[in-house]
């Protein structure tokens, strides 16, 4: 299997926020990594999730695969996922798999922590 | 010169579609039938009906110096004659590259005469691609053709994540054999891939429920199923047929 090349480090913003600072490539292989996050930025009862894609360097089809799975276990949880960071390429790739239609973009860390606290 | 607001182009920049308001078929090949994808919206795994599921098929290569970009190559070129006989794909002269749509002309379970429907290349690059559904198409969501190696074996992947599109995929995939249809579909190309290779390779399938809930707000996408309409058109393609038209398209 090829290496894992994405590192996912989790922050609690407030009590309903969690945030996962994204670097490296998202791919199939990156669900590990991904996952073991999501589970950890849950962990803490936070009722939003919001992932920060500053440091995305790549991604392909495999790794939007992974962003649909961790939406449906958000919405399973009653959770929302936020995402912030996107280069115009990557909000682009979420328009055309129509992610965007269930993931909120906002274009900095103060913005989508806003947009929770005003939910 | 560069400036603070130019982003760098991302690596995978030139594999992913860029987003269409809708699917444009630029030609017809020979033989196909052109319906249920010109104008349709392009759907993922969030946008269908049924419940969502990941299948994996997987079959190991243990040839040495058998690249995964090389197994990939040859699924993009060889894909239409991996179908078994019922399921045809009909790529575009550009072939697999990203935004390009691919005609499927198929039968299935309970459809006289078959459906006509598509698919449009969502990303491409030398060791996968993927194919998503439009509207109408009996899946929402996407199938991933890829290649990688794995203790130093190359395995080719086929990968779908995806639900029934309507109300009638979803009776058809569970009661009337669709989605054992479709499982031996990707079991045939695989099992093809292998034996190119010189190789009666078992395919290795797994598969999960990700999502176990019906989206009922979806249940409207009945409108554009393909099924339907293709067995409504049925007397205009015959008609055509019968005082020589062309290529069938609408």
């Amino acid at each position: 299997m090829s290496a894992t090349k994405v590192e996912a480090r989790v922050r609690n913003a407030n009590e309903a926020a969690s945030i996962v600072d994204i670097q490296g490539e998202i791919t199939s292989f990156a669900e590990g990594v991904l996952m073991d996050a999501y589970n950890l930025a849950s962990g803490g009862g936070a009722n939003a999730i919001i992932l920060n894609f500053k440091g995305l360097e790549y991604m392909n089809s495999g790794g939007i695969g992974l962003l649909v799975t961790m939406l449906i276990r958000a919405n399973r949880q009653n959770q929302k996922l936020l995402a912030y960071g996107l280069t115009d390429h990557y909000q682009q790739i979420f328009e055309v798999t129509r992610l965007n239609e269930a993931i909120q973009i906002y274009p900095n860390e103060a913005q989508a922590l806003a947009a929770v606290v005003g939910r | 010169m560069a400036t603070e607001t130019q982003q760098p182009e991302s690596r995978d920049a030139g594999s992913w579609a860029r987003p269409v308001s809708k699917l444009r078929v630029t030609d017809v090949p020979s033989g196909a039938v052109s319906l249920n994808v010109e104008g349709r919206h392009v759907v993922g795994p969030l946008q269908g009906f049924g419940q969502l599921w990941q299948k994996t098929y997987r079959v190991r290569l243990a040839r040495e110096g058998l690249s995964p970009a090389s197994v990939v190559s040859f699924l993009k070129e060889k894909l239409p004659e991996l179908m078994p006989r019922g399921s045809r794909f009909y790529p575009s002269v550009l072939g697999v590259a990203p935004g390009e749509v691919v005609l499927i002309n198929a039968t299935l379970p309970g459809i006289p005469g078959g459906i006509a429907t598509g698919v449009m290349v969502l990303y491409s690059d030398d060791e996968s691609f993927t194919l998503m559904c439009p509207e109408g198409h009996p899946e929402a969501g996407w199938n991933t053709f890829s290649a990688y190696q794995e203790e130093g074996i190359t395995v080719a992947q086929i990968q779908s994540l995806g639900r029934a599109n309507d109300p009638i995929f979803d009776f058809g995939f569970r009661f009337m054999g669709g989605a054992k249809q479709q499982e031996q579909t990707w079991h045939h190309v695989l099992e093809g891939v292998a034996k190119h290779y010189g190789f009666e390779g078992s395919v290795e399938f797994h598969k999960s429920l990700v999502d176990g809930k019906l989206q009922w707000s979806q249940a409207k996408n009945v409108w554009f199923n393909s099924a339907v309409r293709s067995m409504l058109y049925a007397p205009i393609r015959l008609v055509r047929r019968l005082i020589g038209g062309g290529p069938t398209a609408a």
